[in-house]
């Protein structure tokens, strides 16, 4: 299979669903030169009415996809995770409600890709990761793929869903590359990640380690560790947040009676806290040790090189929380 | 501008729909038997009934929190508005929107927003659809002159007005943001003023005269829909009721004068329409006075079919959340 880098993923799953359906078009601040990168070569092929460059109006051109989508548009709006703050009113006031409170009769099949930068000294305004918060509000559905393979397929799902998808594309996993089939090597003529469905990444028997997005890459690099001192990890990733594959984790916590979940997102009310819950509740008399969350601090990003490492959850950090719960 | 006798009738018609419909949400609201916020729009039935006798059936339309006329106004069930407003399973949206968020999407109402200029950036961008998918439908964004400040609306103008959407808004001034005058929170004379800082027509329209909003907005129709992109029309209104039922209740500082309400309610666009009607000889008081009595009939068994409806199950309570559905596991 072909190694494909996870931004060139995106680019091809955005090609593909737009030659398949005209209806598809992209829209958001310098798409034309692909300022991100996901977007080159769209507006060469794809003309510039489907490939639309956008003021600097978050709210307002959240709000436009929304609109164009009720009237049979599926919109693939690109923006990043710090920008969301200034389109707020429309993600939750229309975008998370607007089905829900007509009684179903809207339908918005509009896709969110949502480029999450953080650990690369871009301080306090461009490093936010905010899924937890879109997870509080019911109405949106969540992904966070963790490689290239997982953002092809879940980006045309998505695109191909009638209800209004987030994809938060990882500062850590953006940077990873990993085999993605061509289409023509899967039976089913292409690559299509189903939502709610967790993978399991590593089977093992000791602890089970949930990585969200970039997490699970410190997740694997702490097996890796672990492995040589003859400790067995199982890692999972959930892939999607909204729709959350509980049913997979509770079963490996079943087999090794003790989780680690790890989550670059602030630790207060954040994935980790949910799936640590939600496994206290219904996964107790399978542990045999307390949950463990190894999320960001509770702090504000700084910018210096010699603060900054310290916020985030690290391969060190995950090992340390397994070897409290192992003894 | 020609106009038409049945057109003239039905604008008069829709006129006294919202004027019953409201007549009788104060009524029930009054009695307890409707529970939240209402917002009537009796005073202003001239600027929704005109702005949309100007539009087509696919035409869309999208509105704020004083909900009740625009639905109305193009052409939605007045039974589905009564119900939806108490709460019950046979209301536009199933008793889940509720006075704020009436929509008929059978009839192009793409939802009314109870965050005020919340709808205008989706109104443009279902004129962004028309112009993508090579349609000609237009939109028509109903707000008022509180929302006029919200960057929402600064936004989408920008927007419409680059991209040479088929967009109209339609700014109600009616004087007031619940309390607020919009002479102490408006920094030009005229909303519609802002237009031309967007590089596209605006239009000052008297908002009670329904005959006037309608010339209006099909001049800003044909616009649209020729691709010469949007218009702003500002239509001077007046809320002759509080800003929502029951406000009296709590507000205690009187934010307008007893004799400024008394002088606007002399400019009852009912009135003036009737009028009209009368003096350039189109209907007789016979014809208006029958319209008048079978609006008023329709809203009573719009009444009657809202008592009778039954509240949604329990089980409804998770429906609609999902178009494609999802197992949570």
């Amino acid at each position: 299979m072909p190694i494909t880098s996870y931004i060139k993923a995106i680019k091809d799953a955005t090609a593909e669903e737009m030659r398949r359906d005209e209806s598809v078009f992209t829209m958001g601040e310098d798409l034309r030169h692909s300022l991100y990168g996901a977007s080159a070569g769209l507006v060469q092929e794809f003309g510039e009415d489907r490939v639309i460059d956008t003021p600097l109006s978050e709210n307002g051109f959240f709000g436009a996809a929304l609109g164009a989508s009720l009237c049979g548009m599926r919109p693939i709006v690109e923006t990043v995770t710090s920008f969301l703050w200034v389109g707020m009113d429309q993600m939750i006031s229309q975008a998370a409600k607007m089905r829900y409170m007509f009684g179903g009769q809207a339908t918005l099949p509009v896709t969110f890709r949502i480029r999450m930068f953080y650990a690369r000294g871009a301080a306090a305004h461009h490093s936010d990761r905010n899924y937890p918060l879109f997870m509080n509000t019911p109405g949106l559905k969540i992904l966070c793929p963790s490689n290239a393979y997982d953002a092809k397929g879940l980006l045309k799902s998505a695109v191909r869903d009638d209800d209004v998808c987030m994809m938060f594309e990882d500062g850590i996993a953006i940077s990873s590359t990993t085999e993605v089939p061509n289409n023509e090597d899967i039976p089913s003529g292409e690559l299509l990640v189903p939502f709610g469905k967790a993978r399991v990444v590593l089977e093992g028997s000791d602890c089970t380690i949930v990585g969200i997005a970039g997490g699970v890459d410190h997740a694997l690099k702490a097996a890796e560790q672990m492995k040589a001192e003859g400790v067995s990890l199982e890692v999972i990733d959930p892939r999607t947040l909204v729709p959350l594959d509980m049913s997979t984790i509770l079963k490996s916590v079943e087999k090794t009676g003790r989780l680690v979940v790890v989550d670059p997102a602030h630790k207060v009310c954040s994935a980790a806290s949910e799936i640590a819950a939600t496994v206290a509740q219904e996964g107790f008399w399978s542990l045999q040790a307390p949950i463990m969350t190894v999320a960001s601090e509770q702090v504000n990003i700084p910018y210096s090189p010699a603060l900054e490492p310290l916020v985030y959850p690290t391969p060190a950090k995950v090992i340390d929380a397994v070897k409290k719960i192992l003894t | 501008m020609e106009l038409n006798k049945s057109l003239l009738l039905q604008i008069y018609r829709r006129m006294c729909l919202i004027r019953f419909f409201e007549e009788t949400v104060i009524k029930i609201h009054g009695s307890g038997e409707l529970i939240g916020p209402a917002h009537p729009y009796i005073g202003e039935e001239a600027v929704a009934v005109g702005a949309c006798a100007a539009l087509r059936s696919d035409d869309r339309i999208a509105g704020n929190h004083r909900s009740h006329g625009h639905p109305i106004a193009k052409g939605g069930s007045v039974k589905g508005a009564m119900a939806e407003l108490l709460g019950k399973s046979g209301g536009f949206c199933k008793g889940k929107g509720g006075s704020m968020h009436l929509a008929d999407f059978s009839v192009g109402i793409l939802g009314e927003s109870g965050i005020v200029a919340s709808s205008v950036p989706i109104a443009t961008g279902a004129a962004l659809a028309s112009k993508l998918s090579k349609k000609d439908f237009v939109s028509l964004v109903f707000f008022g002159d509180g929302a006029s400040n919200q960057g929402a609306c600064h936004e989408s103008m920008n927007m419409a007005s680059l991209w040479k959407l088929p967009v109209i808004f339609v700014c109600e001034n009616n004087g007031y943001a619940i309390t607020m005058s919009y002479k102490n929170s408006v920094s030009v004379e005229h909303i519609s003023d802002r237009a031309s800082a967007y590089g596209m027509p605006g239009v000052l329209v008297d908002g009670q005269d329904a005959i006037a909003v309608y010339e209006a907005t099909t001049e800003a129709v044909e616009r649209a829909r020729n691709g010469a992109g949007p218009t702003l029309i500002e239509a001077m209104t007046y809320r002759f009721e509080d800003h929502s039922l029951g406000l009296e209740k709590v507000n205690k500082n009187p934010y307008r004068s007893d004799e400024e309400v008394i002088e606007a309610r002399k400019r009852d666009p009912l009135k003036i329409h009737y009028n009209a009607l009368i003096s350039k000889t189109i209907a007789t008081r016979e014809e208006l006075e029958t319209i008048s009595d079978e609006a008023s009939e329709e809203i009573e068994k719009a009444l009657e079919f809202a008592r009778n409806s039954p509240y949604p199950e329990p089980d409804e309570l998770f429906q609609d959340m999902w178009a494609t559905p999802i197992s949570e596991n």
